[in-house]
């Protein structure tokens, strides 16, 4: 089967900082990828080129069968690959409601039309609540973005990428920040998605990742050092040496 | 409150939003208020309701968009000569006029939306600025046509509607410029309530999320800043046919500035805030300089720094903040 997502060849440098060194990568549909490496390692960088967010200096990005590499990051994103952040982009001034039903409205082709009230789009704005209420901030939506702990502005992330409906979801350490008590929710949250959503998600804590990852992919320095299950990257020696045993922090 | 809130459906909550409130209405009948107030006072008071649709056609992209623009008079002046030439050369029909203007001033707009759409910030300040100055210099070259530094002269404005003569005391000026300014705030109010009006303030609150969610905000930016050069175009054409004269200061990088200094008085980004921005500059300007007419930019300059230091949000944001206050006791 096609791969969801898949790179070849991809690489990046600043001067003379390389970030990307010959990824090749290839995301099953529906797999569950963790993404780890110490830190520098080219992590975001990678989700970065792979949304478009950075052009590469060489190499192609491919989402199902389309070459997507020439792509700007909107195209992409209404092709079905969405990311989130690492650091909180939201729409401080916009309530959780407005925000998710803005995300909607964009996908639906309709945040064009400057003439009917936002209000009478009943099928938009009630998709947007039903992705909040998913995400268990139904009862939160009506408070303004700057104002929603901090916890409940990490799930409004992943909220704002659901409403683009992705096929591949690229989540970069969608729990950064958060408490270690609470970014289980975080993950559970992540965990119900639908079955069919592929992802990829960057994350620390390795507890989190051996929990919820089928799949791991371990970065050094802008290359790909080692990849395979869970119970593979944990008996590796050398992962074991270069991240795992290293205290990390973030 | 929070309870009600809880019962309430989103569709009817982001329905409320949109809802007139008293005070809006209230805020219209006082605008009908000079025509017994103050009778002598009409051409100042039309000429504030034509600055406060200037302010409200900057206000779109400034304070929805979060477009910030130096040489918006630029529209203004398109408008203003549009509308001037028209008359001029026997056509002195004020609505076609305005209509006129507000096309082409639109396509101006539309031209040069393709390079604002690109930058942000500084960037954008000055790009407009020099729009702004190169146009200015352009009619001011190009006496022939605009009458250069002597101003646009022979203008004459038929009757409005064929019936109500422009009379010198302005009844006539503050009806039609009063009326213009309602209508079109009207579909602003419109605008700024639709999906279209949502993915302006998301341009305006996070640039770098909208191709995240997969917007096209290059395409809405120059909607916007078409759309904003059309109502400044016609702000402009109000103005020269009320006074049937145009001047080049009409395109001057003075009132661009001065528009966004009313603007910042008000508060930008809640639509009354340009117009009653303007409506407080345009009344200071008249006081201070019956009292010091050689220093009133002074007192200008007072009331802007007293204002952005005691309500950073411009009037109305601090008014908004102390209800919100009174409110919450």
């Amino acid at each position: 089967m096609t791969p969801a997502l898949s790179t070849r060849g991809l690489a990046k440098s600043f001067g003379s900082l390389i970030v990307a060194r010959d990824i090749e990568l290839s995301l099953p549909q529906g797999a569950r990828y963790a993404l780890i490496g110490p830190n520098g390692a080219g992590k975001t960088t990678l989700i970065n080129l792979m949304t478009g967010m950075l052009a590469p200096n060489a190499g192609q990005i491919f989402l199902g069968e389309d070459d997507i590499t020439a792509l700007e990051p909107q195209e992409r994103v209404r092709r079905g690959l969405a990311r989130t952040f690492q650091i909180n982009t939201l729409f401080p001034g916009l309530n959780a409601l407005e925000a998710v039903t803005l995300a909607v409205a964009e996908r639906r082709g309709i945040a064009q039309q400057f003439w009917q009230n936002v209000a009478t789009y009943k099928e938009t704005i009630e998709e947007a609540h039903d992705i909040l209420v998913k995400l268990r901030l139904g009862d939160s939506c009506y408070q303004t973005t700057r104002e929603l702990p901090y916890g409940r502005q990490r799930l409004l992330e992943i909220a704002l990428a659901l409403a683009t409906k992705p096929k591949v979801l690229l989540l970069d350490e969608p729990a950064a920040g958060v408490p270690p008590e609470e970014s289980g929710d975080i993950f559970e949250a992540v965990a119900s998605l639908s079955g069919d959503l592929t992802l990829l998600f960057i994350e620390h804590d390795m507890h989190v990742v051996f929990r919820f990852a089928s799949h791991i992919i371990v970065l050094v320095g802008g290359g790909i050092y080692a990849e395979g299950s869970p119970a593979e990257i944990a008996a590796n020696p050398g992962v074991r040496e270069v991240y795992l045993g290293t205290r990390k922090h973030g | 409150m929070a309870l009600a809130e809880t019962v309430r459906t989103p569709q009817l909550y982001l329905q409320g939003l949109s809802r007139w409130r008293p005070i809006e209405i209230a805020f219209w009948l006082a605008t009908l208020l000079p025509y017994w107030l103050a009778p002598d006072y009409l051409s100042l008071a039309s000429q504030i309701a034509i600055t406060a649709l200037f302010a409200l056609s900057l206000d779109l992209i400034l304070g929805y968009a979060g477009i910030v623009s130096l040489g918006h008079a630029a529209f203004f002046g398109i408008g203003a000569y549009t509308a001037g030439l028209l008359s001029k050369y026997g056509w002195g029909e004020p609505l076609t006029g305005l209509a006129a203007a507000a096309f082409t001033a639109a396509i101006v707009g539309y031209a040069t939306s393709f390079i604002i759409a690109r930058f942000r910030h500084l960037a954008l300040i000055m790009l407009t600025m020099g729009f702004g100055l190169l146009l200015g210099e352009l009619a001011n070259s190009a006496g022939w046509l605009t009458g250069g530094v002597d101003g646009l002269q022979g203008i004459h404005t038929w009757n409005l509607l064929g019936y109500f003569h422009f009379d010198l005391y302005g009844y006539t000026a503050y009806g039609y410029s009063l009326a213009v300014l309602f209508l079109l705030f009207l579909g602003a109010r419109r605008l700024i309530h639709s999906p279209f009006g949502l993915a302006l303030r998301g341009i305006r609150e996070n640039w770098t999320r909208m191709p995240a969610i997969g917007a096209a905000s290059r395409t809405h930016i120059q909607m916007i800043y078409t759309i904003s050069a059309a109502l400044a175009g016609i702000a402009g054409a109000l103005l020269s046919e009320t006074t049937q004269t145009v001047s080049l200061d009409s395109l001057s990088f003075e009132r661009s500035a001065e528009l966004l200094v009313m603007l910042v008085l008000g508060g930008a980004g809640r639509l009354y805030g340009g117009l009653v921005g303007a409506a407080i500059f345009m009344v200071a300007r008249d006081q201070f300089s019956g009292i010091e007419p050689q220093y009133w930019y002074f007192w200008i300059g007072v009331l802007l720094v007293v204002v952005v230091v005691f309500m950073p949000n411009g009037v109305l944001g601090g008014l908004a903040k102390l209800y919100a206050r009174w409110r919450g006791r």
